[in-house]
């Protein structure tokens, strides 16, 4: 699908889906870790809305990032928070968008100086392509094709309801 | 190229060196404060490295001793992942003739990012920060009677830990404010901070003549000065200020401003206790209090690890 009449499909049909692929197959005690800060909102969702045992962790992956010497540091640092042993674990990692893949790479780095996990997967809202590593999603609402000059993010409306936006791309 | 008026900031005003408290914005500390506490989950955890400087060298230039401020600033450039080395220079070039500004240059042309200095003299790291090349950031580890601008966040952010909201807050530095770059940083960043009522309390000899100047109340008495403080700083008492006109005796200055549980209850119920350290038990502070249940002394070394790692990412991080 495509946004050239820019219009951006419905977030909370594709968070419908992802919930679908992952309730028919993530272990029933999976642990999810939201990737800030629309990750970390549908690994919550998530939590309260699929079956089994899931406990929720959360990364900002600011500190695995690879261009401090570029972007600087993110003005707005959260703190990460693992409160289960990843050692042995399954996990799937939820975020909103995947693109590059660079934000993945660096969550993967950051479980790790957490301990070895059994197994990490991915689960994303949209895969907007444009992969710059071989990083690849287990579970994704929707494949989604956007002009490379805006950001697309999700954003929460007070009623705790997903919607997508997009923006042209900050400077930092 | 840096402005004149701000030498810590860039043109995008993100900052580029940390000199001093005074002078920096609110959203600079609060950012510096925010980071930190990421920082601190890092530091409890079972690796305590992310690779955010890696490749990045940093180098401790320490003209004048301090074993704990050195060892926390190279922790923390460790846990970032940096190189660092640490040099103690009062026993090094200097003492062969070197200037500063040569060790300085001789540094850089080993690809140094990044220059963490004290200096016995006011302003030595202005001077550095003014010579340096345009890619290499300058922290402040205390510069003479100055400023500690590191010391000074991690007491904010031990305060900010403990009791959230700067703006209820009455906060009392106790001691040799005269001589303490330690006083003058918290001042500068409690009151930038929105406190309302911060309150010195010394010997008049201890305390500068014009300190009124920074918005602080003055005391010399420490019963009138603890009366209802949320928090209260004991400075260090320099044993060699001993040995001038300025005081009579360590055991004089303990009876009338050794901070003591008879004088600490004075101040609210749930006050808390900073010290800098190193502490001279019995002469500006009781062993009681310093290991007591109101005491924060040993939370604000761990605390000043996160806050230089918070401080080292963020002037990395920032590009002209």
């Amino acid at each position: 699908m495509s946004t050239m009449d820019n219009t951006l499909p419905d977030a909370e049909a594709l968070f419908a889906e992802l919930k679908a692929q992952m309730a028919s197959s993530i272990a029933f005690d999976a642990k999810l870790v939201g990737v800030f800060s629309g990750g970390a909102w549908l690994a919550d969702r998530l939590k309260a809305e699929l079956d089994g045992e899931h406990e929720v962790g959360y990364i900002d992956v600011s500190f695995y990032r690879d261009d401090l010497s570029t972007s600087g540091l993110k003005s707005n640092v959260r703190s990460t928070q693992i409160p289960f042993s990843v050692e042995g674990a399954h996990i799937v990692i939820v975020d909103d968008v995947l693109f590059t893949g660079r934000s993945i790479r660096a969550a993967v780095n950051t479980l790790f100086d957490y301990g070895r996990p059994a197994s990490v997967q991915l689960a994303v809202l949209v895969d907007r392509g444009g992969r710059e590593l071989p990083i690849a999603a287990d579970y994704v609402g929707m494949p989604l094709i956007v002009a490379t000059d805006l950001m697309l993010a999700l954003s929460k409306n007070d009623g705790g309801k997903f919607a997508l936006t997009t923006e042209p791309w900050k400077a930092r | 190229m840096l402005s004149k008026k701000n030498l810590q900031l860039n043109d995008n005003g993100d900052l580029h060196h940390l000199l001093a408290i005074e002078g920096l914005p609110k959203r600079i500390i609060e950012r510096i404060l925010d980071t930190a506490e990421s920082f601190v989950g890092i530091n409890e955890r079972e690796v305590k490295v992310v690779p955010l400087l890696r490749g990045k060298s940093i180098f401790n230039i320490f003209f004048e001793n301090s074993t704990r401020t050195r060892t926390t600033f190279e922790i923390a450039a460790k846990r970032l992942s940096a190189d660092v080395v640490s040099l103690d220079v009062q026993r090094s070039s200097t003492n062969k003739g070197e200037t500063i500004l040569d060790t300085i240059a001789n540094l850089t042309a080993m690809h140094a990012d990044m220059f963490v200095v004290r200096h016995s003299e006011s302003g030595a790291p202005y001077l550095i920060a003014q010579h340096a090349a345009p890619h290499v950031h300058v922290v402040n580890a205390g510069d003479g009677r100055h400023e500690h601008p590191t010391q000074g966040l991690l007491d904010v952010f031990t305060i900010r830990r403990y009791k959230k909201d700067f703006t209820r807050l009455t906060v009392a530095i106790v001691g040799d404010v005269l001589h303490s770059r330690v006083a003058r940083s918290q001042i500068h960043a409690l009151t930038t901070l929105g406190v309302p009522e911060v309150r010195v309390i010394g010997p008049r000899t201890l305390l500068p003549a014009d300190i009124e100047r920074l918005g602080v109340r003055v005391f010399t008495s420490l019963e009138e000065g603890l009366k209802g403080v949320d928090v209260v700083t004991m400075l260090r008492l320099q044993n060699e200020r001993m040995t001038g006109a300025l005081l009579p005796s360590a055991s004089e200055y303990f009876s009338r401003y050794g901070l003591t549980p008879q004088k600490l209850a004075l101040a609210k119920p749930d006050a808390i206790v900073l010290h800098p350290g190193p502490m001279n038990r019995g002469v500006e502070i009781d062993s009681a209090v310093a290991d007591g249940s109101q005491s924060v002394i040993l939370p604000q070394v761990t605390y000043g690890i996160a806050i230089r790692m918070a401080v080292m990412a963020i002037l990395a991080g920032a590009t002209r």
